[in-house]
């Protein structure tokens, strides 16, 4: 009898056990490691590259005041194509939910195919197709709408588009899972009650999709935010995210204390935004 | 007219999922077409018809070991953390611990950190321990961060099952083994072959983790990155397009295979 019991208590953490010490050793272990490194300095003398603990908390100040405009970029255009995925992604989830029929499961496919198709080639796509050789920038010249110099690739707007062509998947799932939950029934009850259409979206679709807008509007802005490659590809020495300045950094000047203090600053700020979005948006139970 | 308008405000809706699907689909059509260019090295402006680039997709250097690399680290990542996630899942989803919020909040922590900073502080680790970046540092990378999207989507498996089925399993006397076997995991199965797919391919696409672990070896994606600057070869719009329409095939066949199951 004590066997069996025995048997159920330690159960969890024998599955626990594995997967929480990669954790450890691959998440925690190097968080902390990234947390030392940010204080340190270079030896003196010594060859670039080579540095030492020093405990300089004053690296973060330095850090930051030098890379202010990329940091308020990042946050900048992480917020704004979050606002814009959502918006494209919202009315494309809710009709997939709704009028999707037997046609359901093969719109899902749809918006997750292009995921199968590398990002990088897609992102380069946008490039081309955006850039003076595609056909977007004559047609729009021809017509007057933009005028002879003005470009869409390498600038603010390339970036911005660009990722928010990239995360709509990541935006348009979630919203779908908790729209297709909504019983259609709370809506049909809605509209007996003299509510217009709007107003049934406003006070019942949408309060009850929320756990989809949380979790979509997260995992569409915490990946733009620390992103990179967009704004590479798309954007100019004028769109650089704090992203490209710690590739930089990390990889061209190692500059491992300035790398890795931005990091930091980066998840810390991330973690303190979410935090305050999801009390603020009412759904605890997130994962 | 009156009616024309009519049909527009009855399919609003569909025509907007219309224009979304174009938009998703635009660079997906451009990379297929240009498969197809008789570009020579640089594969910007359209040149010509050509079959050639699909019957060697390996011509251009390095993309097919690049395509190798990428291929068994998905593989390798793909089984590692579909394994350690779903025990997570059923720990998780099966179990009430102490400790059981602090494990939820620890899952939860790298989907929450932007992959540039884990991908900055495991080479910190790794530097710090004198490991070189290359093959294994990336599956680790890679496990790391598919683990908690497997821990994710299989225990959504696991919470939407129907306890009943189990309560009837134990009362015709199957043990707790049996049910388990018998039982939950045929039932949780869909959902670790979901979570392993997007394991595969959450990792066949990563770039920045990747950049930051990998090395001197190449990937897909970072083969792309790094051509960017000379002119990608059109063999990388071929293998893109390629695993496109595999993937499509897979989902398709696997959609079959379940609607025949639910038949029969």
């Amino acid at each position: 009898m004590t066997g069996v019991k025995k048997f159920r208590i330690s159960t969890p953490y024998l599955l626990l056990i594995p997967g929480m010490g990669f954790l450890f050793i691959f998440f925690l272990l190097p968080l902390f490691n990234l947390a030392q490194t940010s204080t340190q300095t270079p030896v003196g003398g010594g060859d670039t590259g080579e540095y030492e603990q020093t405990w300089r908390f004053a690296n973060y100040f330095d850090a930051f005041v030098e890379n202010r405009d990329q940091f308020g970029r990042s946050f900048l255009y992480a917020l704004i194509a979050t606002v814009l995925a959502l918006a494209i992604a919202y009315p494309l989830a809710y009709t997939i939910a709704f009028k999707g029929g037997r046609f359901k499961n093969v719109m899902l496919v749809l918006v997750i195919a292009p995921f199968f198709t590398s990002f990088l080639l897609r992102t380069i796509a946008w490039k081309q197709i955006l850039g003076e050789e595609g056909f977007v920038v004559p047609t729009l010249r021809s017509l007057q709408i933009i005028s002879e110099s003005t470009t869409l690739t390498s600038s603010s707007f390339a970036v911005v588009m660009g990722m928010t062509y990239n995360f709509l998947p990541f935006m348009t799932l979630p919203l779908y899972a908790s729209i297709d939950r909504i019983d259609p029934r709370t809506l049909e009850a809605s509209g007996d009650l003299y509510a217009n259409g709007f107003t049934t979206f406003r006070r019942v679709t949408l309060p009850l999709s929320m756990p989809g807008v949380v979790a979509g509007t997260l995992l569409t802005f915490i990946p733009a935010a620390g992103d990179y490659v967009n704004a590479a590809i798309l954007g100019s020495p004028q769109t650089k995210m704090l992203g490209n300045v710690i590739e930089s950094r990390y990889f061209k000047i190692v500059d491992y204390p300035t790398a890795s203090a931005l990091s930091f600053t980066l998840m810390i700020s991330i973690l303190i935004l979410v935090t305050v979005y999801v009390r603020k948006a009412g759904t605890e139970e997130l994962v | 007219m009156n009616k024309l308008s009519r049909w527009f405000g009855r399919n609003l809706l569909r025509i907007y999922a219309v224009v979304a699907f174009t938009y998703l689909f635009i660079p997906v059509a451009y990379t297929f077409a240009f498969s197809f260019n008789d570009s020579g090295k640089s594969n910007l402006i359209w040149k010509g018809f050509t079959w050639a680039n699909w019957q060697n997709p390996c011509g251009a250097p390095e993309v097919c070991t690049a395509l190798g690399n990428s291929i068994k680290i998905g593989l390798l990542a793909t089984i590692f953390s579909t394994i350690l996630g779903t025990m997570i899942a059923f720990a998780i989803g099966r179990h009430k611990f102490k400790g059981r919020s602090t494990t939820n909040l620890l899952i939860f922590l790298p989907m929450a950190t932007p992959e540039i900073v884990l991908g900055a502080s495991l080479l910190s680790l790794f530097l710090v321990f004198q490991i070189n970046p290359g093959f294994w540092p990336t599956v680790i990378a890679h496990v790391l961060f598919c683990m908690s999207f497997v821990v994710v989507t299989v225990k959504a498996r696991i919470a939407s099952l129907d306890p009943r089925l189990e309560q009837a399993a134990m009362d015709l006397y199957a043990n707790e083994r049996e049910t388990f076997r018998r039982v939950t995991l045929p039932l949780v199965a869909p959902g670790i072959a979901a979570a392993a797919l997007l394991a595969f391919s959450l990792s066949f696409d990563d770039f920045i983790i990747t950049n930051f672990n990998s090395g001197t070896m190449t990937t897909f994606p970072k083969f792309i990155y790094t051509s960017a600057a000379r002119g990608i070869p059109a063999q990388a719009n071929v293998i893109g397009s390629a695993m496109f329409f595999l993937a499509l095939a897979i989902v398709v066949v696997g959609q079959l295979v379940t609607r025949k199951r639910k038949v029969s």
